[in-house]
């Protein structure tokens, strides 16, 4: 698996153009709610999750996008469909 | 699926729709045309004894056109079109070049640039009776069947 601090700052990198919440964007974990948090619409999703596939060179399914709701989801997806094993931890 | 097909699915009624006839369409693009009837209502408004057709208007056919007929087409071709198709406009970035009277006709070119997760994204450019370049731009919407 991919560090995961530097994950989570690519993912920031591809995500800030489509967010309307900087406050919750500036506490972003792995927690962050795409939408319910960032405030991003169902349209800029999209756009996140076809940056997604760029960025890593990925093809990602309707299932798995349907998924790709927090950035934990996120990460999970990406390290997937890497072939990286992910293991969440659960607390 | 003709022109008229498509026309009947879309979601719009006078004053509101903007399409009269779709010349040509596949999964990659579409071409339609509109003629704006001097009896539009906005025209009393827009501009006070100088009826010239809204940027808005002209906006919402590119997107009638360019994005729902599509989009409506490409779901036929899928097999995912029943009914009521539900719609959201999410973007617009568009530039105008000149003006668009009462009665003149126009003609709008959509291309596609991805259809994906039920996000419809286009590039789109409508052109007066004489091929002038009227306005151009990209236009996304969420176009999705009603569960």
């Amino acid at each position: 698996m991919k560090d995961k601090s530097r994950m989570i700052a690519e993912l920031k990198t591809i995500i800030k153009p489509y967010v309307q919440d900087q406050e919750a964007f500036g506490n972003l974990d792995e927690d962050t709610d795409f939408i319910n948090d960032l405030k991003v619409n169902s349209a800029n999703l999209v756009d996140i999750i076809l940056d997604i596939e760029d960025k890593y060179d990925i093809e990602i399914d309707n299932e798995s996008m349907e998924k790709m709701l927090t950035v934990r989801a996120a990460l999970e997806v990406v390290n997937k469909k890497l072939g990286h094993s992910y293991d969440s931890p659960q607390e | 699926m003709t022109s008229k097909e498509i026309i009947a699915l879309l979601p719009y009624q006078y004053p509101f729709l903007f399409v009269d006839d779709i010349c040509t369409v596949d999964e990659n693009a579409i071409t339609g045309t509109y003629t704006y009837d001097r009896h539009l209502p906005f025209y009393e408004g827009h501009f006070k004894a100088n009826p010239v057709t809204p940027g808005v208007i002209l906006t919402e056919t590119m997107a009638q056109i360019g994005l729902v007929a599509l989009g409506i087409y490409m779901m036929y071709k899928t097999g995912e079109l029943q009914k009521n198709v539900q719609i959201a406009f999410t973007s617009a970035n568009v530039d105008f070049y000149i003006p668009v009277y009462p009665e003149e006709k126009v003609t709008v070119k959509s291309v596609k640039e991805y259809f994906r997760f039920n996000k419809l994204k286009c590039n789109v450019e409508m052109y007066n009776e004489n091929k002038e370049l009227v306005s151009r731009g990209t236009l996304a919407g969420m176009i999705k069947q009603n569960q």
